[in-house]
């Protein structure tokens, strides 16, 4: 019997991709796909409900569908997103009902695999070149974002312990950079001139968003469990990066930055929460040696995804950055459902 | 959002997955056929040749650590009159400093804004053409543009895993002074009284980094700046360690202002390498005998105090030696 995959998130940037990927995979029978919003790639077979992800439609979407996997790429890492009350909601609210679900008794789950962040380290300059896995972060958690990534890991490790016969796997992302995924730091590197902070020039390290892909589908393929850092070989300076894209620095004054950044995403100017203030002063990097010497191979280094992102930049204004699909539930259920259209066996 | 479906490229590249299109997946039993057909209607997705991924495009030499060796370049042309002429730096015993793999230096701290550090990585550079990367404090991290010039030119933060990762790893050489602040931040009737050596933790590193210890020992860098004064007041109202009256600013005060503050007094600098310490222990353990480790903290501490008041026996004058 194949596999029987729950995707959280159907409608982010992962959720999308990774769903799309397993439709390709014969040994994958059955992909539910749950979101709030519609899916933003186009599918095939891949079952979408609308939900939020309370506990009782998870449990019994779980029970169900026999769910024995479960991809969780539901958690907010961008906070420029959303108000820190809903990734409250969603990231560590979510995270809880999700794993409450999926630890019920009998529960045919197997296997998940967690999408979260390099956030959870932070950026302070206590801080080591590199964190691996085991590395503590050096201050307590300033941002909503980063608490509730610290809540979900907390709730993963609890569920982990209490299911040991479940292959769990957590896979920190470093910042994703790439042609179709929107993040803090790609918002900033698009703008014509590059924020930076006066007086400092941290060293940043990218993960491409194929590499993101090809991480969580190489972490159902393993059934790989625990931690691991998933980024780039390499770091490089934020001035290199603006420099890569083809662009200047615009220095911020080092001290009351963030005072000065309140206004400027009031204004809708440009976006700098807490978290970016930090990283913009402090970088981080995160070691990549585990999940290599689990048998990944990266296709790109942090600079070769720098320089990716930057061909697509150049690209941007040609194509406006439309968006190629647009989800319409009643076209959906006719092609996956009428008896009207005839279909080949 | 503009081209790319890399649906069947990323699938493809990972590996092990077929990529065959449709026909290759299950389909509902027969039987049902009758029933309304869930079969599928296939989802017409390009088939992108997967572009070669590029390289790495790097257009810096700075490094994992921040050190540009065309800044270091740059750091050494310009401190090189420092070195011979103004303060005409000796060393003795450089060739106990290892040639290949990695070693912790060990040295006395001094003077407000210490110049025992450069002359030390300025030195070993030149003379043996390794690189030297100094372990610092946080407090440079925190300070705009100090602590981004000092990481171009060699600083790291001395955190045990950046330590480990520069000895064992890269076996590269690394300089550390164990008094931190309380070294620099002494009084001139302090000068040359050795300071506590924090808690021991260098040599902890050394010894799970499997590398040997070689303590320095610097004569010249109190003078170069002496502290006359502090303000623990102002010290706190922004943040640093210390702010000192220095000599400097009263020689040198009057006639280049505020810069200089930054001048040293041309005090003659003696730099002595002691024996190597080579610790007899297994490397990469979690932790060693908190016993051991203070006794060879103590015994490093007393044998460079002990080469200090050696030299200073031999000083006949502070600014010619």
């Amino acid at each position: 019997m194949g596999k029987r995959v729950l995707i959280t998130g159907l409608a982010t940037f992962w959720g999308g991709r990774v769903a799309q990927a397993l439709e390709a995979d014969p040994e994958v029978d059955v992909i539910v796909g749950l979101d709030r919003y519609e899916p933003t790639v186009q599918l095939e077979r891949t079952e979408y409900v609308r939900s939020d992800e309370s506990y009782s439609i998870l449990a019994r979407i779980v029970k169900a569908a026999r769910i024995d996997t479960i991809v969780h790429s539901f958690l907010v890492v961008d906070s420029t997103m959303m108000s820190s009350r809903s990734i409250h909601e969603i990231n560590t609210i979510g995270t809880m009902n999700l794993f409450a679900a999926a630890s019920a008794p009998e529960s045919p789950v197997r296997e998940v695999v967690v999408k979260s962040s390099t956030l959870v380290y932070g950026a302070d300059p206590r801080d080591p070149v590199w964190f691996d896995e085991q590395s503590r972060r050096s201050k307590p958690p300033s941002s909503t974002v980063e608490r509730t990534l610290l809540a979900v890991e907390g709730y993963v490790r609890d569920f982990a312990v209490d299911n040991p016969h479940v292959s769990v796997s957590v896979l920190r992302f470093s910042n994703v950079l790439g042609p179709d995924i929107h993040t803090p730091v790609s918002k900033l590197l698009a703008l014509p001139v590059v924020p930076a902070i006066f007086g400092f020039d941290p060293r940043f390290q990218f993960v491409h968003e194929t590499d993101v892909i090809r991480a969580i589908l190489f972490a159902l393929d393993t059934g790989l469990s625990g931690i691991y850092n998933v980024a780039g070989d390499g770091l490089l300076p934020w001035s290199e990066v603006a420099a890569i894209c083809g662009k200047r620095l615009l220095p911020l004054p080092p001290y009351g930055t963030g005072l000065l950044a309140r206004p400027l995403s009031r204004l809708g100017v440009i976006d700098l929460p807490v978290e970016l203030l930090d990283l913009l002063r402090h970088g981080r990097g995160a070691d990549n040696r585990r999940l290599k010497a689990a048998g990944f191979e990266y296709r790109f280094t942090s600079a070769g995804a720098v320089a990716d992102f930057a061909q697509s930049l150049r690209l941007r204004p040609v194509t406006g950055g439309k968006a190629l699909y647009e989800y319409q539930s009643d076209v959906e259920q006719f092609f996956r459902h009428s008896p009207a259209v005839i279909r080949e066996d | 959002m503009a081209t790319a479906k890399p649906t069947k490229g990323t699938s493809a590249s990972a590996g092990k997955r077929p990529t065959k299109a449709a026909p290759a997946r299950r389909r509902p039993a027969p039987e049902k056929a009758s029933a309304r057909s869930t079969a599928l209607v296939p989802v017409p997705k390009p088939d992108e040749p997967e572009r070669p991924p590029i390289g790495d495009p790097r257009r810096s030499d700075i490094d994992e650590w921040g050190r540009s060796e065309r800044m270091r370049e740059l750091a050494r042309t310009l401190y090189r009159p420092i070195y011979e002429t103004w303060h005409r730096v000796e060393w003795e015993g450089l060739d106990k400093i290892p040639t290949e793999g990695g070693a912790l230096l060990v040295s006395n701290h001094a003077g407000a804004i210490p110049s025992d550090a450069p002359s030390i990585m300025h030195g070993i550079e030149t003379e043996l053409g390794r690189p030297v990367y100094g372990l610092a404090d946080e407090m440079f991290k925190r300070l705009p543009l100090v602590g981004l010039l000092w990481s171009r030119v060699g600083g790291v933060l001395a955190h045990p895993d950046n330590a480990y990762r520069l000895l064992r790893e890269q076996q590269q050489l690394a300089l550390v002074f164990p008094e931190g602040t309380k070294g620099t931040g002494k009084s001139y009737q302090d000068r040359y009284q050795l300071r506590r050596f924090g808690r021991g933790g260098y040599v902890q590193i050394a010894m799970r980094a499997g590398v040997p210890i070689v303590p320095i020992a610097v004569v010249g860098a109190e003078e170069a700046m002496p502290i006359l004064w502090k303000s623990p007041q102002l010290a706190k109202l922004v943040g640093l360690p210390y702010v000192p009256l220095t000599a400097n600013m009263l020689a040198f005060g009057p006639v280049l202002g505020p810069l200089g503050a930054l001048l040293d007094l041309p005090s003659k600098i003696r730099l002595r390498v002691l024996d190597p310490v080579h610790f007899d222990v297994e490397p990469d353990l979690p932790r060693y005998s908190r016993s051991r480790i203070m006794d060879e903290s103590e015994a490093i501490r007393q044998r460079i105090q002990e080469a200090l008041l050696d030299m200073l026996r031999h000083r006949e004058s502070v600014w010619f030696g």
